[in-house]
C-alpha cells in the first residue's frame, strides 16, 4: 500500500477516535467546560499536559532544529523540560489550591484589581494566539505533504475537528482527546526512532543508540564521533561543540524555562485535578511523558543528520532517492547545481553549498530517508497532526475562557447566568478557530519566529507575577501591575527593535550583553521582579482578605472552588 | 491549623523547594551550560559527558527532582496531618487541623 493510503487510514482512525471521545464527554456546566469538573485523575492529566505542551514545533521541528544547531540545540531540550521543575515546585500546587478557573482569575483576585486582571487577559490572549497560528500552519503542512490536498483544505479539516470537540466538550472533551493524542503522537515519534536506531547502531533504545557505535554498513565508529568528523570534513560546525556564546545559551535556556512555567494553557491543566497532591503527581507524570520524546529527539537529530549526509553528499543528482524528489515539490529541500558537475555538494560554506534543507524535513522525511516501511511514514503524519491539534485545542480553550470568564463574567457583565457564560465561551472558541484558521491559511512570514518569542513574553509577564503572588505576601497590586508592564514592554520592545525596526543590528555585536532576542525574556523576568519589588515597597500593603488568600494557598488541603 | 504550625510547614516547604532548585540550577545551568566544555574532557561510551548532560542527563535529573519533591512533600503533609483531601470541590476553608506534640517531633 502506498504512503498516501496508509496516511488516509491512520488519519481517519485517529480523527474518528477524537470525535468519539468528544461525543462521550460533553460539557454540561462552566466547571466542566473550564476545568473538566476538576475530576481528572493525575495520570490522565499528565498525558493530557504532555500532549497539550508538545506542539507541532516539538514534534515536527525540534529534532530538525537540533540537527542543525548541534550542541547549542540544548537550549530547547533543557529549556522546555526544566521549566516543568519550576512549574511543579513553584506554581502548580498553589494554583490548584487557589482553585479557580484561569490564570487571569488568579492575577485578578490575588492582586484585587480589575486592571491587573485585564493585563493578564491581554497577555494570555496574545501569547496563546501567537502560538495557535503556528499549530494550524503545522497541520496544514502535514496535510499538504502526506495527503496531497492543498494547504487550505488541510487547515479547514484540522479546524473542523478541533472546533467540534473543543466547542462540545470544552476542557472535558479536550482533556480526554489529548490523552488519546498523546498515545498517538508518542507512538508515532518512537516507532521510527527505534527503527532507525536499530538500523544504524543495532541498539533498540534510541537514547542508548545515540552513544553507541554505528554498524559496519554505516562505516562503524561511535555515531557522534563520525558525525563530528563528517561535519568537519564538509565545513560544518563540529556537532558536539557549541557555536553560540555561553551567556546567550544560558539566557535562552532560562527564558524558555520561565516561559514554559508561565504559559497559561499549561498552567490551567493543573486546575483540572482533584487536589493539591494530585497536582504535584500530575506534574511528575507530565514530565515523564514529555521526557520520553525529549530524550529521543536529540538521538533522532544525530541519526537524521548522519543519514542525510550519507545519502546526499556528493551523490549524482539524477540518482537521488524518491523521497528527495517528493520533498523537492514542497520546496522544503532544494538543489542548485552551482558548479555544474551534476553532483550534490552539501557543504558548510554558503558560497559552494548546493543543497538547502528545511529543518522540518528531518523528522517528517526521516523514516523515508532511512528507507522504513510505508506505514511508518504514514504514522508520522498522524502523530504530527495529533501534536498540532492537541496543542491548538488547549490554546483555544485559554482564549475562550479569557474572553467568556475573565473579560465578560468577571470584568464587564457579571450578571450573566452560567448558561449564558457557557454560550459565550463556545462562541469565543468558534471565533478564535476561524481567526486561527485564517492565519494558518495565510501565514504571515514571521509566525514561526514569533512562537519562540511567546515564551519570552510569558516569562516576562506571568511567571514573576504568579511566583511573587504566592511567595511574597507583601506583594501588592501596584507592584504586580508595574512589574508585568515593565517585563512585557521591555521584552516585546527588545524583540520588535531587533526584528523589525533595526534588523541590521540583529547580531551578537548589536545585542545587549550579547543576548539574542530569543533569550531576552530572562532579562524581562528579572526586570519584572525588581520593578515589582521596588514599587511594592513604596505602596500600601495588600488588604487582609488578600493576605488570608495567600496564607491559605500555601497550605494543602481542601481546595476552594467558587 | 494554628498559625505556628502553618508557619513551620511553610518554612519546611521553602527549604525543600530551595534545595531542589539548587540541584536544578547546578545540573542545567552549571553542568549543562557553564561547565560543559570542561566536562566534555570526560568520555563514557560514545558520549562526551558535558554534551550528554546538556542533551539527555539533565532531563533525567529534572524528572527525578519532581519525584523527590512529591515524596518529600507527601512526608511533610502527613507530618502536619494534611492527608490527601477528597475530590469533591467544596466551599469553606482549609480543614482546621491541629497537630499534637508527638506528631510534631
Amino acid at each position: 500500500m502506498s504512503v498516501q493510503i496508509w496516511t488516509f487510514i491512520f488519519v481517519f482512525i485517529t480523527f474518528g477516535l477524537y470525535i468519539g471521545i468528544a461525543i462521550k464527554s460533553r460539557a454540561g456546566s462552566t466547571s466542566d467546560f473550564y476545568v473538566a469538573g476538576g475530576g481528572v485523575p493525575p495520570l490522565a492529566n499528565g498525558m493530557a499536559t504532555a500532549a497539550d505542551w508538545m506542539s507541532a514545533a516539538s514534534f515536527i521541528s525540534m529534532a530538525g532544529l537540533i540537527s542543525f544547531l548541534g550542541r547549542d540545540g540544548t537550549f530547547y531540550l533543557m529549556g522546555w523540560t526544566g521549566g516543568y521543575v519550576l512549574l511543579a515546585l513553584l506554581l502548580a500546587p498553589y494554583l490548584r489550591k487557589f482553585g479557580k478557573f484561569t490564570v487571569p482569575d488568579f492575577i485578578g483576585d490575588r492582586y484585587y484589581s480589575k486592571t491587573a486582571r485585564l493585563i493578564a487577559v491581554f497577555c494570555a490572549i496574545t501569547i496563546s494566539f501567537v502560538y495557535v497560528c503556528g499549530q494550524m500552519q503545522g497541520a496544514g503542512i502535514v496535510f499538504s505533504r502526506f495527503l496531497e490536498v492543498d494547504i487550505t483544505t488541510g487547515v479547514i479539516i484540522g479546524m473542523t475537528i478541533v472546533f467540534f470537540y473543543a466547542v462540545m466538550g470544552g476542557m472535558k472533551g479536550i482533556t480526554y482527546t489529548q490523552v488519546a493524542q498523546y498515545c498517538v503522537l508518542i507512538f508515532a515519534f518512537m516507532v521510527p526512532a527505534i527503527f532507525i536506531s536499530i538500523l544504524m547502531t543495532g541498539v533498540p533504545i534510541p537514547q542508548i543508540g545515540f552513544g553507541s557505535e554505528l554498524t559496519q554498513d554505516f562505516g562503524g565508529g561511535y555515531l557522534l564521533d563520525r558525525l563530528d568528523g563528517m561535519s568537519q570534513e564538509l565545513g560544518f560546525a563540529t556537532y558536539t561543540e557549541g557555536q553560540r556564546s555561553t551567556q546567550d545559551v544560558f539566557f535562552i535556556t532560562a527564558a524558555l524555562m520561565f516561559g514554559t512555567a508561565g504559559l497559561p494553557h499549561v498552567i490551567i491543566r493543573f486546575f483540572t485535578v482533584p487536589n493539591v497532591r494530585d497536582a504535584r503527581r500530575s506534574a511528575g507524570y507530565a514530565l515523564i511523558f514529555i521526557a520520553i520524546l525529549y530524550t529521543t529527539a536529540p538521538a533522532v537529530a544525530a541519526f537524521a543528520k548522519t543519514n542525510l549526509i550519507n545519502t546526499v553528499s556528493n551523490v549524482e543528482y539524477t540518482s537521488v532517492p524518491e523521497w528527495f524528489t517528493k520533498w523537492e515539490a514542497t520546496n522544503l529541500i532544494s538543489f542548485t547545481d552551482k558548479n555544474n558537475d551534476g553532483r550534490i555538494q552539501y557543504l558548510g560554506n554558503a558560497e559552494e553549498n548546493e543543497l538547502e534543507v528545511n529543518r522540518d524535513i528531518m523528522v517528517l522525511a526521516n523514516p523515508e530517508i532511512a528507507g522504513l516501511p510505508n506505514w511508518v511514514v504514514a504514522l508520522v503524519a498522524a502523530g504530527a497532526l495529533a501534536a498540532a491539534l492537541s496543542t491548538a485545542a488547549g490554546l483555544l480553550l485559554v482564549i475562550s475562557t479569557a474572553v467568556a470568564h475573565d473579560l465578560l463574567k468577571r470584568s464587564f457583565i457579571p450578571e450573566i447566568t452560567e448558561r449564558q457564560e457557557l454560550l459565550y465561551a463556545r462562541i469565543s472558541i468558534f471565533i478564535a478557530v476561524l481567526i486561527a484558521g485564517y492565519v494558518g491559511i495565510n501565514p504571515p512570514a514571521y509566525v514561526a519566529q514569533v512562537v519562540a518569542y511567546a515564551f519570552g513574553l510569558a516569562a516576562a509577564s506571568f511567571f514573576p507575577a504568579i511566583v511573587l503572588g504566592i511567595f511574597n505576601k507583601r506583594m501588592n497590586k501596584e507592584g504586580a501591575i508595574a512589574g508585568m508592564l515593565a517585563g512585557f514592554l521591555f521584552t516585546a520592545g527588545y524583540i520588535i527593535y531587533f526584528k523589525t525596526l533595526n534588523p541590521a543590528l540583529d547580531n551578537a555585536d548589536g545585542w545587549l550583553f550579547g543576548i539574542s532576542p530569543e533569550g531576552i525574556g530572562t532579562f524581562g523576568t528579572i526586570a519584572n521582579m525588581l520593578v515589582a519589588y521596588a514599587v511594592s515597597k513604596f505602596s500600601p500593603e495588600p488588604p487582609d482578605s488578600v493576605q488570608t488568600i495567600v496564607a491559605n494557598i500555601r497550605l494543602p488541603g481542601e481546595a476552594i472552588r467558587q | 491549623m494554628s498559625d505556628h504550625n502553618a508557619r513551620s510547614y511553610w518554612r519546611s516547604n521553602i527549604r525543600i523547594v530551595l534545595t531542589l532548585l539548587s540541584v536544578w540550577f547546578f545540573i542545567s545551568f552549571g553542568c549543562g551550560i557553564l561547565l560543559v566544555d570542561t566536562l566534555d574532557n570526560i568520555r563514557f561510551g560514545g558520549f562526551k559527558l558535558g554534551f550528554w548532560i546538556s542533551q539527555q542527563g539533565s532531563i533525567f535529573v529534572f524528572v527525578a527532582l519532581i519525584y523527590i519533591y512529591i515524596y518529600l512533600m507527601d512526608k511533610l503533609d502527613s507530618k502536619y496531618n494534611f492527608e490527601s483531601s477528597t475530590s469533591a470541590p467544596t466551599s469553606g476553608q482549609a480543614p482546621e487541623e491541629t497537630i499534637t506534640e508527638e506528631q510534631e517531633t
